[in-house]
């Protein structure tokens, strides 16, 4: 994994002093989730409705939390709650967002500030829909006013969803907690009643089984190690030339490996076939192998264009259809139903300069997990997509150091995310926590500055 | 086939590469290259943390300080530490020897799982001072004074100090196997031809299997090697025809062996992993094939009596005789290709009248093999020849061959040096 020195040197007193003078960016050191950890230190505080933040406050009480609706002045502050799920109109924003503003200078680092709302496609109200709206854009600027490694993001609603939904708790406990450390700026959409809370919430895939492609190196290794401590049995799935590094990945997770070219026809019979075998069960599959064959439009030729077409969208499809078309990935009526997780990336979001085959794949995924997602809620299941922005992994430390560095910092985080992060909100949404959410597209990449 | 208390099941292989010497694997150690083997056997079934009944293998060319070279390689992986281990040695039949008396044990019933394999490096050969230095060395070690240590180290002589490699002659006859080999060519009358039809044969099929995906799930890659890195997959009889014989030179234009019709000095590590059919069942895991028995056979190969490669020969009659069987029931044949010339010479034997009647004491011959069942996913010439992982390479091949076909049958032949020799069975499930 590439070295952030500059990130290091910052977080030095005497780093602190000079690149503050300099008024250099002030990446900090980020919170980062730890299963014997509390969800978040200090007071979180509860604004806005009060019947919604009832049923969110015996959620945060029964973690553990220091609950608050009112704070002194003086007291440092871990999360703000904002609850603006009955505003009708943009006038109404006003004194919960005040409220808001007036206690950023209390927070403490690695702060969480949580607007929770509804959809706002779900109302044809034109002054209803311009007052959720503005919770977005509020949302959005917070972000970027965020100092310290905290973070801003909310939780949209469906129109009809009961906010005592297990997957409204989930989406509020993933963002406050270190999980979500590289996730700014973003929205997760909570649209049925499905999904369960975990017994134990340093456990919450025991008893599953998941498989992971591209698994032997950088984010699929550590999507696999982190599906693993999260309690669920890995496969881990690499192509047959990637076999030595996939096995030691799977002697480190206690999983099996299953040495796999994705492109190939009966892919997903493969993977169904050995989970069959050695599981006797499939919950959730992540689609992570992908490859990039960079180069300008003008310069490219077929072998780069369907190449990164072939492996990084064609094959996921082909795969989902062996899956839905297979009893193993359907799950008795009553249980969380199987869980798909597709990995996109901003590219695909904003589009970049010699990337043209690649943002095309993976804007693809994009569109393949919203015209999933019903196929598989009619299972109980989920489909997401999460869209990774500058991570630092072996790909990235073979960027030019002045590209490299511009890409770290263009972010309101001000450093690049690490793969432990992409994979934790890979095993957020695998979750039965998460079942509620589908069809979402969630970006881990600090609030990049690209295609916001 | 004989009777016995269960079934040992072959469950599954990993192989790394098999790579020509001085090269790919040139700065790896025999322990290196086993422990990634069983790193990816582990991988693959899920074995970690595992306590197995024992592991057992062996390379034929190794240093004394790898007296417990199974058990150090299985100490590096996440197997349980509780699983025991042990080396065996049986020049090239090392690996077939460990895993059919692997087999046995799970048979009786004293252990239910079993990891069986073997290794060998021709790069890390281990290289020794002369029979004189180390007498004189181990004289001035015995030595009570400085003075007798002194008088001792005097004898050293500059000749004393050449390093010795181990070779691949034969102790008591003085000839390399190449040389032993073209005699018993010569002797059955194999022509060149043949032998370099079996060698493009064996580049072929080993590169169409790979081609079609065959090795996913037997072999995974060691150092960035990902394929066997002997194999020529344009190989051609016009290529061939046009080497010189390397072996056998006194013979004129006898001499057929050449390089490309003999097996290349080579690197390597197999692993294949064994268990009752309660324990894969315990544990979901795949059940390829049986192995259901295996035969030791050795010739007076010393006065000339008998080619040093023949001993197989001689084993498949009395195994098959045990057994109740004849080459007809058999779906595949995996003879190791030591030399084309030792497959074809000892398919000649078993055709035939005269051998087995006279020789082999049987009624009629053992018959011919149809050479479209043979070596049909390429074998040694095409793969190399690591000694003792060449055993593993072949159970798990032919095991995975004849999984999904219940009943059906699958020979072995594995040649070694000294006059010995292997022949084994493998059932399909």
């Amino acid at each position: 994994m590439a070295q952030d020195s500059y990130t290091e040197f910052v977080n030095t007193g005497l780093g602190k002093k000079i690149t503050k003078a300099l008024g250099l960016p002030q990446p900090a050191k980020l919170r980062r989730y730890r299963p014997d950890a509390p969800v978040i230190h200090g007071p979180v505080v509860l604004l806005g409705s009060t019947e919604a933040s009832d049923i969110l406050a015996r959620h945060l009480l029964g973690w553990g939390l220091d609950v608050r609706r009112h704070i002194g002045p003086k007291e440092k502050v871990a999360a703000v709650v904002a609850l603006f799920d009955s505003v009708a109109t943009p006038a109404q924003l006003s004194d919960t967002v005040l409220a808001v503003g007036g206690l950023l200078k209390q927070l403490k680092s690695s702060a969480r500030v949580i607007t929770v709302f509804r959809d706002p496609a779900h109302t044809e109200d034109p002054a209803v829909r311009a007052a959720r709206k503005g919770v977005e854009g509020l949302t959005r600027s917070l972000a970027h006013e965020m100092r310290a490694g905290g973070t801003a993001n909310g939780i949209m609603l469906h129109e009809e969803l009961d906010i005592a939904s297990p997957s409204v708790a989930g989406a509020l406990r993933f963002l406050l907690s270190g999980r979500s450390a590289f996730v700014s700026g973003q929205f997760i959409t909570v649209d049925s009643v499905n999904g369960a809370l975990p017994d134990d919430w340093a456990a919450p895939l025991e008893g599953q089984v998941a498989v992971v492609t591209g698994a032997a190196r950088g984010i699929g290794a550590a999507i696999a190690r982190t599906l693993h401590r999260d309690g669920a049995r890995v496969v881990v799935v690499d192509i047959p030339a990637a076999g030595e590094q996939l096995a030691a990945v799977a002697n480190e997770v206690a999983g099996t490996a299953l040495q796999l070219d994705i492109t190939d026809d009966d892919a997903g019979e493969q993977i169904l076939d050995h989970a069959e075998q050695y599981y006797g069960r499939l919950d959730i599959v992540v689609h992570n192998a992908g490859i990039t064959r960079d180069k300008l439009l003008a310069n490219m030729d077929s072998s780069r264009w369907d190449s990164v077409i072939a492996v990084n969208i064609e094959s996921q499809l082909r795969m989902n259809r062996a899956l839905l078309n297979s009893e193993l990935f359907n799950r008795p009526e009553g249980t969380v139903g199987p869980r798909i997780v597709s990995l996109a990336s901003t590219s695909g979001i904003a589009g970049n300069r010699g990337q043209s085959n690649y943002a095309a794949s993976k804007a693809g995924v994009m569109g393949m997990v919203s015209a999933s997602s019903s196929q598989l809620q009619a299972r109980h299941g989920t489909i997401n997509a999460v869209a990774p922005g500058f991570i630092e992994t072996e790909m990235t430390a073979k960027m030019p150091f002045a590209t490299r560095e511009v890409a770290r910092r263009l972010n309101s985080l001000n450093q690049g995310g690490r793969p432990e992060d992409v994979a934790e909100t890979i095993a957020y949404l695998a979750s039965p926590a998460a079942a509620g959410t589908s069809g979402l597209t969630l970006r881990v990449c600090g609030q990049n500055l690209v295609g916001a | 086939m004989a009777e016995t208390p269960r079934d040992a099941v072959i469950i599954g292989g990993n192989r790394i590469p098999f790579a020509r010497a001085h090269g790919a694997y040139a700065k790896s150690s025999n322990q290196d290259m086993l422990t990634s083997a069983l790193n990816g056997l582990i991988a693959r079934y899920g074995l970690q943390g595992k306590q197995l009944g024992a592991v057992a293998g062996g390379a034929v060319l190794k240093h004394s300080k790898n007296f417990n070279l199974v058990r150090e390689s299985a100490l590096g992986t996440p197997l349980d530490p509780k699983t025991p281990a042990y080396d065996v040695q049986m020049a090239c039949a090392t690996g077939t020897e460990a895993i059919g008396s692997l087999a046995n044990k799970i048979k009786l019933g004293q252990i239910d799982s079993a990891i069986g394999g073997g290794v060998d490096s021709i790069s890390d050969a281990p290289i020794v001072v002369s029979d004189e230095l180390r007498g004189i060395l181990m004289e001035a070690t015995r030595a009570k004074t400085a003075g007798q240590r002194l008088k001792a180290l005097a004898k050293i002589r500059p000749g004393h100090l050449a390093p010795k490699a181990p070779g691949t002659g034969e102790p008591r006859t003085g000839l390399s196997m190449g040389e032993h080999m073209a005699v018993t060519a010569n002797k059955w009358g194999i022509t060149r031809e043949e032998q370099d039809e079996l060698a493009v044969a064996s580049h072929r099929n080993l590169a169409s299997a790979y081609e079609s995906g065959f090795f996913n799930d037997l072999i995974s890659p060691f150092t960035g090697l990902s394929a066997d890195n002997n194999m020529r997959a344009d190989s051609s009889i016009e290529k061939l025809a046009k080497l010189s014989p390397v072996f056998g030179k006194d013979l004129g234009g006898n001499a057929t062996i050449t390089a490309a019709n003999s097996t290349p000095l080579t690197d390597g590590a197999s692993a294949v992993l064994l268990g009752s059919e309660e324990w894969a069942d315990a544990h979901d895991l795949p059940k390829l094939a049986n192995f259901v028995d295996y035969e030791q056979g050795a010739v007076d190969f010393v006065d000339g009596a008998e080619g040093l490669l023949m001993a197989p020969t001689y084993a498949a009659a009395r195994m098959l005789k045990r057994n109740n069987l004849t080459f007809e029931d058999f779906e595949y044949f995996e003879i190791h290709e030591a030399f084309a010339s030792t497959v074809l010479a000892q398919m000649k034997a078993w055709e035939s009248e005269d051998f087995c009647r006279d020789v082999l004491g049987l009624d009629k011959p053992l018959g011919s093999i149809d050479r479209s069942k043979l070596n049909v996913n390429g074998s040694s010439l095409a793969a190399g020849h690591p000694f003792a992982a060449t055993g593993g390479r072949i159970v798990a091949t032919l095991a995975k061959l004849l999984h999904g076909k219940p009943g059906k049958l699958g020979f072995i032949s594995v040649c070694a040096a000294g006059g010995q020799g292997i022949t084994a069975i493998i059932e399909g499930r």
